[in-house]
C-alpha cells in the first residue's frame, strides 16, 4: 500500500517500512515491537498538534472519504443524481440508506483518489448544482420524514466563472436557509477540512460532531494570510492557522461543535476503518439524543441553538 | 404619496475639471471627488445633490448609513435598534493590528457601533423594519455583531408584523472572529426563515460591493432581489477566481447587470428610482401580508 506523509509524520515512513518487512518475513516479534514504537510516537506527535498542522491533517488524502464512511455505515444505500435543472455535480454526493433500522438521507461533500477521480469530482469543491442537488435531497428528507445525515470534507465552493454565472451564493444561502427550516432531526459530521460557505452549506443542523483532527474555518489559513498580511510566508500561514479558531477542540469551546470524535492513534489515515467505526457510534448517539424530539421542537432547539453562537462575544 | 426624496430631480450639474482648476482641488480636495469609474471630478455639492451619482458616467458612488437613511426613508422616521452593540475580542486576534483596535477606528470613523445599522422607519408611509450595511467599517464584514443586530432586527420584525428590507455592502465575513463569523451566516438564514414562516416578505437591495458570506446568506435570500447600477455582486473575490482560472476576468463580471443577465435578481434600479421601487413593492406585498393574516385568524374562529 502506498502511503502519503506529512513532513512531521516523516518518523513514520521508515518504522511503516520496518513493520511490513516484518510482517513479510512472519517475524511477529519485531512487527508487534514496531507497532508500539510507532504508536508511541504518533501519540507524542498527536498531543501537540499545532493548528496548521491540524488543517493539514484534515486534508490528508489517505483520510476515509464521506462514501467510505456510508459504505462501511450503512446498508441500502442507493446514490442520487442531478439537480433538475441543470447537472449533476459529483463534489456531491447524495442518497438514501439504512443506518441499522434508521432511514436516513445522506448528503455529503465527495473528494477524489487517483488523478482522473480527482478531476471528475473537482477536487472535491462544488458547483451551484452541486449546493442545489443537496437542497433537492434535504427536502426530500423533510418530506419524507428521514433524517438527515450530511459529510462535511471541502476546502471550499468551486471559485470559478461558472460558478458564479449559475448562482454560487444563492446555491449555498439556500442550502442553509433550507436546513434551518428542516423538521427531521440533523445530524452534521465534519470528517476533513471544512473551508468556508461550501462546508457551511452542509453543515448546519441539530448536532454538529467534528472529527479529532478535521476544520472549519471562516477562511483557509492561506488565503487569510495572503488577505490580512499580503504575503504567505510559512510562520503568518501557521499564525492565521492558530488566530482563526478551526479545530475541533476550540470549536467544541466557542459552542459551535457539540462533540470531539476521537480519532485513532496517528489520525483517520492511519487505521480508517477505526475512525470510521468511531464516527458511526458517535452519529448513532447524536441521533439518539433527538429522538424524542417533535419537529416543532427540534426546530426550537435548532433556532435557539444557532441563535446563540457568537452571543458571548457581542457586549 | 409624497414627491420628494426619489423624486427631485437635481440640477444641472457642472463639469467639476470645467469649473475648477487642479491647483483649487490641492488646496482643498474635500471640495471634490474624483468618480473611480470615470475619473472625471466634480464639484463634492453637485455630486451629493445628484445623490451621489456621477454626472458624466453615472457610476454609483458607495453611501454613507447617513446619505443612504436621507434617500430612503421618509423624514425623521428612523429609530435605531441595538446602538450601542459592540464587539468583543473573542479569539485574542493579532494580525498587523490588534482586532480591538481595529473596531476603535471603524468606529471612530464611522461612527457607528458595528458594520450593520438597524432599526424601524417608514418608507414612503409604510412602516419597516430596516438594515443598512456600513462598507466603511472594516469592509462591512459579519462578525457576531452584525449577526446579532440582524437576529434581533428580525425579531422586532415578526413581534410588530414588519416587512424587512436590508441593503446589503459586505466582502463577507470577518476573518478577525473566525469560524464565529462563519456561522453568523447560518444564525442570519435561520432567522430569515423564521421571518419567512411568519409570512413576512423580505427586500434585499445589493449595493457596491456584496461579496462572501454575505452574499452566499442573507444577501441572496430576499423575496425580491433589486441591486444597484455597476454593484459587484459575487462569492469568490475576483482575484480569487482570477488565480483559478488563470485568465483575466472579462469587464463587467460580477457586475450587478451580468447577475440580472443570469436571473440572479430580480433588477437593477438607479438610485434615483430606488425610493419609489421599494415603496411601490411595499405596498403590494404589505397588503398581502394583511390578507393572509387576517385569513389565517378567521380561519381559527
Amino acid at each position: 500500500m502506498r502511503r502519503t506523509y506529512l513532513d512531521f509524520e516523516e518518523g513514520l515512513r521508515a518504522l511503516d517500512r520496518a513493520r511490513d518487512a516484518a510482517r513479510a518475513q512472519g517475524d511477529a516479534e519485531t512487527e508487534a515491537e514496531l507497532v508500539r514504537e510507532m504508536d508511541e510516537r504518533s501519540r507524542r506527535t498527536c498531543a501537540h498538534l499545532t493548528a496548521w498542522q491540524r488543517v493539514q491533517m484534515s486534508r490528508h488524502i489517505d483520510r476515509p472519504f464521506t462514501l467510505e464512511y456510508v459504505a462501511a455505515l450503512c446498508t441500502d444505500f442507493v446514490e442520487l443524481h442531478g439537480d433538475r435543472s441543470f447537472g449533476d455535480d459529483a463534489a456531491i454526493v447524495a442518497g438514501l440508506a439504512l443506518r441499522g433500522e434508521r432511514a436516513l438521507a445522506i448528503v455529503g461533500h465527495q473528494r477524489g483518489r487517483g488523478t482522473a477521480e480527482k478531476v471528475r469530482r473537482n477536487f472535491g469543491m462544488p458547483r451551484p448544482e452541486g449546493y442545489r442537488k443537496a437542497r433537492r435531497v434535504f427536502r426530500l428528507a423533510g418530506r419524507a420524514g428521514l433524517g438527515l445525515l450530511t459529510f462535511v470534507d471541502t476546502q471550499g465552493a468551486f471559485p470559478g466563472t461558472e460558478s458564479e454565472e449559475r448562482g454560487i451564493a444563492e446555491s449555498i444561502a439556500g442550502c442553509i436557509a433550507e436546513l434551518a427550516g428542516l423538521p427531521v432531526p440533523i445530524v452534521s459530521v465534519v470528517i476533513g477540512e471544512g473551508g468556508s460557505g461550501g462546508a457551511l452549506a452542509l453543515a448546519v443542523g441539530d448536532a454538529l460532531l467534528m472529527l479529532e483532527h478535521s476544520c472549519l474555518a471562516v477562511i483557509s489559513p492561506e488565503g487569510c494570510a495572503s488577505i490580512l498580511e499580503r504575503q504567505r510566508s510559512p510562520e503568518l500561514i501557521a499564525r492565521a492557522a492558530d488566530s482563526l479558531a478551526l479545530t475541533a477542540p476550540r470549536l467544541r469551546e466557542l459552542g459551535i461543535a457539540d462533540e470531539v470524535v476521537p480519532e485513532p492513534v496517528g489520525g483517520a489515515h492511519r487505521n480508517p476503518a477505526e475512525a470510521i467505526r468511531l464516527a458511526g457510534e458517535a452519529i448513532d448517539r447524536a441521533f439518539a439524543s433527538l429522538d424524542a424530539l417533535g419537529p416543532a421542537e427540534l426546530r426550537t432547539r435548532r433556532d435557539a441553538r444557532l441563535r446563540a453562537i457568537g452571543r458571548a462575544a457581542v457586549r | 404619496m409624497k414627491g420628494e426624496g426619489s423624486g427631485a430631480r437635481p440640477p444641472a450639474a457642472r463639469r467639476g475639471a470645467a469649473s475648477a482648476p487642479s491647483d483649487d482641488a490641492a488646496a482643498d480636495p474635500g471640495l471634490f471627488v474624483r468618480c473611480p469609474a470615470c475619473k472625471e471630478r466634480s464639484y463634492r455639492k453637485d455630486v451629493e445633490r445628484r445623490l451621489n451619482v456621477c454626472a458624466s458616467c453615472g457610476h454609483h458612488f458607495r453611501l454613507t448609513v447617513e446619505q443612504r437613511l436621507l434617500i430612503t426613508v421618509d423624514r425623521g422616521s428612523f429609530v435605531e435598534l441595538d446602538a450601542s452593540l459592540a464587539a468583543s475580542d473573542p479569539l485574542g486576534w493579532v494580525d498587523q493590528k490588534p482586532y480591538p483596535e481595529r473596531v476603535a477606528a471603524a468606529r471612530a470613523e464611522t461612527g457607528h457601533g458595528d458594520a450593520l445599522v438597524t432599526g424601524t422607519a417608514t418608507i414612503d408611509e409604510v412602516p419597516v423594519a430596516l438594515g443598512i450595511f456600513d462598507f466603511a467599517f472594516m469592509g462591512g464584514s459579519m462578525g457576531t455583531v452584525v449577526g446579532e443586530k440582524l437576529a434581533r432586527l428580525i425579531e422586532t420584525a415578526i413581534a410588530r408584523a414588519l416587512p424587512l428590507v436590508v441593503f446589503t455592502a459586505s466582502g463577507g465575513a470577518r476573518m478577525q472572529e473566525g469560524t464565529l463569523s462563519l456561522f453568523q451566516m447560518a444564525k442570519s438564514a435561520s432567522m430569515l426563515t423564521r421571518l419567512r414562516e411568519a409570512g413576512l416578505p423580505y427586500l434585499c437591495v445589493l449595493t457596491d460591493p456584496t461579496t462572501g458570506g454575505v452574499a452566499a446568506s442573507l444577501a441572496m435570500l430576499g423575496d425580491v432581489q433589486i441591486a444597484e447600477p455597476h454593484a459587484l455582486i459575487g462569492f469568490a473575490g475576483p482575484r480569487v477566481i482570477e488565480q483559478t482560472i488563470h485568465q483575466t476576468l472579462p469587464k463587467g463580471f460580477q457586475s450587478a447587470e451580468m447577475v440580472l443577465e443570469h436571473g440572479l435578481i430580480d433588477m437593477v434600479v438607479p438610485r434615483r428610482e430606488l425610493r419609489d421601487t421599494l415603496a411601490r413593492l411595499l405596498r403590494v406585498l404589505v397588503r398581502g401580508a394583511a390578507v393572509q393574516a387576517a385569513r389565517a385568524d378567521s380561519s381559527r374562529v
